[in-house]
């Protein structure tokens, strides 16, 4: 246990992946030093600047869910490397190694439980499994969370954190976009409200299918939301990014987010929306 | 022979060449007959022959992803003229502006055996020359020109025209304004209401089909794709810099993409494969389009005779089978 996180990460994807293991964690913000009981009490954002931290699944769920009771499910969906995809690594390696750092299947998990009374689908993406890519376990999941949903008639949120589509799926990455928003029809036919929450990152093909399709979307401040990359959009145009550019805020701005939420009012909100929506 | 010749092609071009020569040597004999030089040209264009043949029936997949990108190939533009009649083009998306990377409208497909029907056209423009190639963005649309499709579908849907899209893009253009006006929103919105559009859609990548541009014009009932195209999450030499982090490992990319219609037909995202002559589309543009032609009204005419509910969940179904997950 280190009394703060390692100031420079050798691997870049580990930077704020999820909470410190260490009692003492300093804000990449603002520099403020937070006890591990003040982050847990704060739901993980800086008490003195507001910066919101990357946060797993898990823990979204223990936020969201009544008394943090909720019933996981499609866990044991995994990646089957259809394309036998190798580039410096053979991907199953990638795989099986992130499993077991993780503890993960793949950079999604689905839950179903109440929400201020409400049953209610969430399906939620973790960055911290390779970059939170969609390949085909992602869209499956995603798939699967809205065909619950339906099921339930229960009201679906998906929590995007994401780089994107899976490369080593390559075009079967790319199909996940189609699929899930085809399957996203479905939930709009039968009037069940869907919210889509966009969390730090969110880009590429994820944005550009179903976290963008919520009949409400909601972001986290400061989140980073786009299609392309600041880093791609740079090379491509040559020529500074304004600041602020693809952070929640800005989307707002420009009227794609509905509403900016702070991690401590997101179940209040996510209930008084389904009050109004459902009631 | 074409203009523009590619790394691969060049040994072929030198033997070519040689035997050009060796013809015009013969001519200028006087009308003598000298068999020793026509069997020597006979063996010479056997062997031509076969070295095109073993050329072109053993692309690697980095030389159809170039054959895909060679700038004497047909565009939209080229199939819409050369498959279908009056086509009337239609601009703008009601909202901000006319994108020229994307080209639609609506137009006659008409065959000799008396099938006519009017179509929405949409596809990607690319430009040839570096003033067109500005004019049309280099075939990447903003998110007017996705918004402009998804308008042209939605015409398509009310008069009950079935459509067909053109898909050769680099992909979507990734720029600040792009952003600002919601290039991810505008390509997620195609998406959702292309797969329930009611209306019959086919789909054919006739280039180069490159990630999310692509898909934004890309879910139909059927996914054809020409022969030396290519379509997946990302171009091999931005998935060599990613994950090899250099530019130079372009052809183990590709190889490891597998984004070659043989490939993609293997994994049930396409349909049909369109092929291409030998050398690929741009040495027969004309036979190209008449192949495609044969296929879209052939494809065509089941999808016009099916229920549009059927149709919706059909394709909905569709890409719900595309993936694959392992469960132990």
């Amino acid at each position: 246990m280190s009394w703060y996180k390692r100031e420079r990460p050798s691997v870049l994807t580990e930077k704020k992946r999820d909470m410190p293991e260490g009692l003492w964690w300093k804000c990449d913000e603002c520099g403020a030093t937070i006890h591990r009981k003040q982050l847990e009490d704060h739901l993980y954002t800086c008490p003195s600047c507001g910066n919101h931290f990357r946060i797993s699944p898990q823990k979204y769920f223990e936020i969201l869910f009544d008394g943090e009771k909720f019933e996981e499910f499609d866990a044991n969906l995994r990646s089957a490397d259809p394309l036998h995809f190798v580039d410096t690594k053979r991907y199953v390696d990638r795989i099986n190694s992130t499993i077991k750092k993780t503890g993960l299947n793949d950079a999604c998990r689905n839950a179903v439980g109440k929400i201020s009374g409400r049953e209610t689908v969430i399906s939620a993406m973790d960055f911290g499994f390779i970059g939170g890519s969609m390949g085909s376990v992602v869209g499956e999941k995603v798939a699967r969370a809205i065909d619950k949903s339906l099921a339930l008639k229960a009201p679906l949120v998906v929590i995007s954190q994401s780089g994107g589509a899976r490369m080593m799926e390559a075009a079967l990455s790319l199909m996940q976009m189609a699929k899930t928003s085809a399957r996203l029809t479905r939930l709009h036919k039968a009037g069940i409200p869907y919210i889509s929450l966009l969390t730090d990152p969110t880009t590429g093909g994820v944005t550009a299918s179903f976290s963008m399709l919520g009949d409400f979307n909601l972001a986290e401040p400061g989140a980073l939301i786009g299609f392309a990359g600041p880093r791609v959009i740079k090379e491509t145009i040559r020529r500074e990014l304004p600041n602020g550019f693809q952070r929640a805020e800005f989307l707002q701005e420009h009227g794609f987010v509905d509403k900016i939420v702070p991690r401590r009012e997101l179940k209040e909100t996510l209930s008084q929306l389904f009050d109004l929506v459902c009631d | 022979m074409s203009k523009i010749v590619l790394d691969f092609e060049k040994p072929l071009v030198q033997l070519e060449e040689k035997l050009a020569e060796m013809r015009a040597f013969a001519q200028n004999g006087n009308g003598r007959v000298n068999t020793e030089l026509a069997n020597e040209i006979s063996t010479m264009e056997r062997k031509v022959e076969d070295l095109r043949a073993s050329i072109y029936r053993n692309l690697t997949r980095w030389q159809r992803v170039q054959l895909a990108r060679h700038p004497e190939r047909p565009y939209t533009q080229d199939y819409i003229y050369m498959i279908f009649q009056d086509f009337m083009e239609l601009h703008g998306d009601r909202a901000f502006g006319d994108d020229k990377a994307i080209i639609g409208g609506f137009a006659k497909l008409k065959d000799a055996n008396g099938f006519s029907q009017s179509v929405a056209v949409i596809g990607h423009q690319k430009g040839r020359d570096t003033k067109s190639n500005l004019y049309r963005n280099f075939g990447m649309a903003n998110p007017e020109g996705y918004r402009k499709a998804l308008r042209i579908m939605k015409l398509a849907e009310k008069f009950k025209k079935p459509v067909v899209t053109f898909i050769d893009t680099p992909g979507a253009f990734p720029g600040i304004e792009a952003e600002e006006r919601g290039q991810a929103e505008a390509i997620a919105r195609n998406l959702f209401e292309m797969s329930k559009l009611e209306t019959p859609i086919i789909c054919v990548i006739i280039g180069e089909g490159a990630s999310g541009g692509a898909i934004g014009i890309g879910v139909g009932d059927r996914i054809l794709m020409l022969e030396n195209a290519w379509y997946s999450v990302i171009s091999p030499e931005s998935c060599s810099s990613i994950l090899w982090r250099s530019w130079s490992f372009k052809e183990q990319a590709a190889e490891a993409l597998k984004l070659t219609a043989p490939d993609l037909i293997e994994f049930g995202i396409i349909d049909r494969i369109i092929p291409e002559p030998i050398g690929g589309a741009h040495r027969n543009p004309e036979q190209t389009a008449k192949t495609l032609k044969e296929a879209l009204i052939e494809e065509l005419k089941p999808l016009l005779q099916k229920d549009r509910q059927t149709l919706v969940e059909e394709r909905i179904e569709k890409f719900g089978k595309m993936g694959v997950v392992s469960s132990e």
